[in-house]
């Protein structure tokens, strides 16, 4: 698979209130959501054009709060993808779960500047700087998660699980 | 091979002699929970995989505390979902107004978390229930689903970090300045992923209202849990709350740790974080000249009835200064009840504070002490992220109920000796 997009820096410590207020959070609505997408840390980020683009952060991106919100109004916003030089912990589960790509990358983090045009390899784990021409890896994902994402998420890979037991008693 | 006491909870609850750091395993779970934001997202999911029944609804708790007293009709809307949900599943543990109250204060009062406990909550603070011996985690709402449909979810075992307390703090510290120094060492991500293992003398010490404070904090580390040994403060805690019974994991002798650190906590300065993050903090004594708005007392860091008796201690004969604005938020009805019988309202009120009911309300921003353009708080909870509690221009300070009420009525942030007397700061020794 791969994604193509413009690239959107952010910095350290992104945390999900900047991500999305806790003010917006009685919808659930992904487009609504998207919306207020970075509203509070950079007003009128949620436009048009971060449509199709990839959000380049640093590290501990997405730290705080659990809500799910977060990388729902990401998507909803219609952001391709996520590339930190680390991300917080339930962030990254709420990421895989809800099928929002992401990849930790240093060197990325690093290399890349608001603008670049940014094109990842998501089974190869590579990041190219299509405006620098540089190329960067991720770190590779782990195999039950890449089987999470096979089965087409947290809920259809226990439901399968849960049918499989059910036939061996 | 030797284990944490993070490693040994998963390991029992995954049927396995021992698990090791970096492994993904699929572990059952004693409760999962989920608040009035977090399990509406959580009950879409589960009926978009077509699921039917949870699997068990005693293991399922919803707490609807964020945004209720309903604020608006949305909210409404959400928390009633909630409701038809319990009733048409059967899960008897979902508190609504009236019976609720913050839920990470309001779980282990009711005894539904027990030492050695695994559970996930669909809020990032449920890992305060590692001051009673439990692993607990915050995760998003589609792991909760996962767990409503199959009793179980995946954890990638932590590596732990121990934290080891010495020494004997003065009177105006408490469990709040331990865990905000802590932080303020290590940082927001200083102990991303890992499993926080306090530990030491100064531990024992505290008060279960204090270790609960330390333990909901971890995730302000970045940790995935923060786990205290299990004593005779956190037996005589639990007895009679269950008729299930608890166990007890302490960490084997020669358990691996990533990291170990080492406070020696005679002495501690109360502890302030300054805007806008936990990490950013400062003992009291540095902070100048920082004229505050508003004072929050509450919240599942500090809503216990030993912070209100403390904001009361300060607070008891004195008036908040003109132009600020006192809220305080027992964190239960429970603990609503017992500061009535104990006078504390009477003094808070007659301080010139406003008393309410139990919600998370202020501290996410979400309703009932909003923060205009320019303001700032000191404020009790746990976060004080851009825009936390208000306008993206207004600020929080995070301390302790003692800073607080001092604050209060000083009209800016100050040592609680300067008010009360007491032990004296430092810099007046």
């Amino acid at each position: 698979m791969k994604i193509q997009g413009r690239a959107w820096k952010f910095g350290d410590d992104v945390d999900t209130d900047a991500i999305i207020a806790a003010r917006y959070l009685n919808p659930t609505d992904p487009a609504e959501l998207g919306a207020c997408l970075m509203e509070d840390i950079r007003p009128g980020f949620a436009c048009e054009d971060v449509r199709g683009g990839i959000i380049v952060a640093g590290a501990n991106f997405g730290c705080g709060s659990s809500r799910e919100h977060a990388p729902v109004a990401i998507r909803g916003a219609g952001v391709r993808a996520v590339v930190a030089e680390s991300f917080a912990r339930i962030f990254f589960r709420n990421a895989f779960n809800t099928g929002l790509p992401i990849f930790e990358s240093a060197d990325a983090a690093k290399g890349i500047v608001e603008g670049d045009e940014i094109e990842i390899d998501a089974s190869e784990g590579l990041i190219r700087n299509l405006s620098r021409n540089e190329t960067y890896r991720s770190q590779p994902v782990p195999p039950f998660m890449r089987e999470l994402i096979a089965s087409g998420g947290l809920l259809s890979y226990m439901m399968k699980n849960l049918n499989q037991e059910g036939k061996k008693k | 091979m030797p284990m944490t006491t993070a490693e040994k909870i998963l390991a029992a609850h995954c049927g396995r002699d021992e698990v090791r750091p970096g492994e993904i395993v699929m572990a059952d779970l004693d409760l999962a929970l989920a608040n009035d934001i977090t399990a509406p997202l959580a009950i879409e999911e589960f009926r978009r995989s077509g699921a039917v029944k949870v699997r068990d609804p005693r293991r399922i708790v919803f707490v609807c505390d964020h945004f209720t007293p309903n604020k608006d009709i949305r909210s409404a809307e959400q928390v009633r979902l909630i409701r038809d949900f319990s009733r048409e599943q059967g899960i008897e543990n979902f508190f609504d107004v009236g019976e609720m109250g913050i839920e990470h204060a309001l779980l282990p009062e009711k005894g539904l978390v027990l030492p050695g406990d695994l559970v996930i909550g669909a809020d990032s603070h449920t890992c305060t229930y590692g001051a009673l011996g439990a692993f607990a985690t915050g995760v998003g709402s589609t792991d909760l689903a996962g767990a409503m449909l199959s009793g179980r979810a995946w954890f990638k075992v932590p590596v732990s970090m121990l934290f080891n307390y010495r020494g004997r703090p003065g009177e105006w510290t408490g469990g709040k300045d331990f865990i905000l120094h802590t932080i303020g060492r290590i940082g927001v991500s200083g102990a991303l992923y890992a499993a926080m293992e306090f530990a030491g003398p100064a531990i024992h010490a505290l008060s279960m209202d204090d270790r609960f404070s330390m333990a909901n904090m971890s995730i302000e580390a970045g940790a995935k849990t923060g786990i205290f040994p299990v004593d005779e403060k956190v037996e005589e805690y639990v007895r009679g709350r269950s008729g299930r019974r608890g166990r007890s994991f302490p960490a084997d002798e020669g358990a691996e740790y990533a990291a170990r650190f080492d406070f020696d906590v005679s002495g501690l300065e109360p502890q302030v974080a300054l805007p806008s993050l936990p990490s950013n903090v400062r003992p009291v004594g540095e902070v100048k000249g920082v004229r505050v708005d508003q004072v929050v007392i509450g919240s599942c860091t500090n809503g216990r009835l030993e912070d209100l008796r403390a904001a009361a201690r300060v607070l008891q004969g004195r008036k908040v200064a003109r132009g600020v604005r006192v809220i305080i938020f027992p964190a239960t009805q429970r603990i609503y009840l017992e500061a009535m019988r104990e006078g504390l309202l009477e003094i808070f009120i007659e301080a010139g504070a406003a008393v309410s009911t139990p919600t998370c309300g202020p501290c996410l921003g979400g309703h009932m002490g909003i923060l205009a353009e320019g303001e700032r708080a000191v404020a009790t909870t746990n976060r004080n992220f851009v825009g936390r509690m208000g306008h993206p221009r207004s600020e929080v300070y995070l301390a302790g109920p003692y800073v607080a009420a001092a604050s209060a009525v000083a009209g800016e942030i100050i040592h609680p000796a300067r008010v009360a007397g007491g032990d004296r700061p430092g810099e007046e020794n």
